[in-house]
């Protein structure tokens, strides 16, 4: 029998290292294109050193970014998967192990206290995490780190509920704008409608891990995906800024309900390293890696 | 234009330079984000002076990930550059106040620091962001380490040895052009369009 508790461990601590130093293979493609339909050289050499770069990651297995961001786990708990309140030690220290190993930038800054040195906070909350509970067996595990930098060009707006659907559309606009050539783009937005003035933004952020080009399954979400990719490139704002090539890969929104006097919108922007890596465990230890 | 500069740069030598030109550094570079560029100016303010000689070389915005070797020495592994805005309240005054001739980041600066860049001759180099290996690349020695148990891995100020340091897309340089303000502008003025439109 195999100790549940070090497989969850051991496969973090690799989802981890891939997240620094592998993108999903669309978004590597994307990136790709980007670069072939470029007509300006600004922009173009930007593009081409991105690309270059993630080559160099992956053959030498090394961060991609030296901001190898703020961890969070995607955590989905089957209701038979033996462990509960165990995952959350595991995740913490695979996530001590791999700023080690990877190595990984030490991201974690206590206000008081500096630079935690391991990524982990003295006062809980970081690693995040996000937990749901669902049928089955298995726990899912998905890593996203994220990076300062786009981090910081996130956006969250109580709207009047009378603006509807057109306000919510303004308010990406503006953000993904004021984003501008801040945060190393062509930017990958997730938004987040409805649900409260914390829950939209947990949804944006969500709505980043979904593949590149898959849309929602409702057609309304999706036509409202599409039509925004389609204006953010319109923005100009090019490779890194410099007003050349693709600003905006694609875009991504959830919804929930909202409160009848309120209008949450969140928007999570992602720089061009876009990153997250997944695996599921069953109730024996096996791992299955996601595609990746 | 592509242009070749070795540390200390000659500050006439920068006013051939213009915006969208190419520059690549060799020499000496010095890291530095928010809390070095906050501690530095500090202990001048006290009439003490920084562990580094800022003139004449390159500030890299950078936050580093770096690692010891089994000797013991500090080797790069990633170094791409961090978001220069954030340092846009303290450039003009750490310019004015310590003379760099280079500042190497991404994203692009602001007005005042774009001012401070043409009176105190300066220019402002845009490396690829995120792209912390091609940078690493180019590192040829970890030269000295000042205020790391301090101020941490990527706030501290890690002294560079570099070859060929780029491509650095001018985007600030020492006649007042900035070039990313002139995007932001397109952008704002696309950004206006599209909403009259909605």
């Amino acid at each position: 029998m195999l100790d549940i508790a070090q497989v969850i461990e051991d496969t973090a601590a690799d989802l981890l290292k891939i997240t620094a130093t592998k993108l999903p293979s669309a978004l590597k493609e994307a990136l790709l294109k980007g670069e072939r339909e470029t007509v300006g050289a600004l922009g173009k050499s930007q593009l081409k050193a991105i690309n270059e770069n993630i080559k160099l990651a992956e053959t030498h297995s090394k961060p991609m970014c030296q901001d190898t961001g703020l961890v969070s786990f995607f955590v989905k708990v089957g209701d038979k998967f033996p462990l509960r309140s165990e995952i959350k030690t595991a995740l913490i220290k695979a996530t001590k192990r791999a700023t080690q190993n990877v190595p990984l930038r030490p991201n974690a800054v206590d206000m008081f206290k500096g630079n935690t040195k391991n990524n982990v906070g003295i006062r809980g909350s970081v690693p995040w995490f996000y937990f749901d509970l669902v049928e089955g067996d298995q726990l899912e595990i998905i890593a996203m780190p994220k990076g300062g930098g786009s981090s910081n060009v996130g956006k969250m707006k109580m709207i009047p509920p009378g603006k509807g659907i057109k306000g919510v559309k303004e308010f990406v606009i503006e953000a993904v704008a004021a984003a501008g050539p801040l945060a190393c783009p062509p930017y990958t937005v997730g938004v987040g409608v409805g649900g409260g003035e914390d829950m939209c933004m947990n949804l944006a952020k969500k709505a980043l891990l979904r593949p590149l080009y898959r849309y929602h399954e409702d057609e309304k979400i999706a036509s409202l995906e599409k039509e925004l990719l389609e204006i953010l490139n319109k923005l100009e704002i090019g490779a890194m800024g410099l007003g050349e090539g693709p600003s905006v890969i694609d875009v991504h929104m959830e919804f929930a309900a909202r409160h009848p006097a309120s209008l949450p919108v969140g928007v999570v922007i992602s720089c061009w390293a876009l990153r997250h890596a997944g695996a599921t465990i069953d109730k024996e230890g096996n791992v299955v890696w996601h595609p990746h | 234009m592509e242009y070749h500069l070795t540390t200390p740069i000659p500050p006439e030598k920068l006013k051939e330079i213009k915006i969208g030109d190419i520059v690549y550094v060799s020499g000496t570079v010095v890291t530095a984000r928010d809390e070095a560029h906050l501690k530095a100016l500090e202990l001048h303010k006290e009439g003490k002076k920084p562990p580094v000689d800022f003139e004449g070389i390159g500030l890299f915005h950078c936050g580093p990930v770096m690692k010891k070797n089994e000797e013991g020495e500090w080797i790069v592994v990633a170094a791409g550059p961090t978001t220069s805005a954030r340092m846009e309240i303290f450039q003009d005054e750490f310019i004015k106040t310590f003379h760099p001739r280079i500042i190497i980041g991404k994203g692009g600066m602001g007005e005042r620091t774009a001012k401070a860049c043409q009176e105190e001759t300066c220019i402002y180099g845009y490396f690829t962001g995120g792209a912390a290996l091609l940078a690493a690349d180019r590192i040829k020695k970890v030269i000295d380490v000042f205020w790391f148990d301090e101020l941490g891995m990527p706030e501290c100020l890690w002294l560079f040895d570099v070859e060929n340091f780029g491509p650095l897309t001018v985007t600030i340089d020492t006649h007042g052009g900035n070039l990313t303000d002139e995007s932001k502008k397109n952008i704002q003025a696309n950004k206006k369009k599209i909403l009259e439109e909605l």
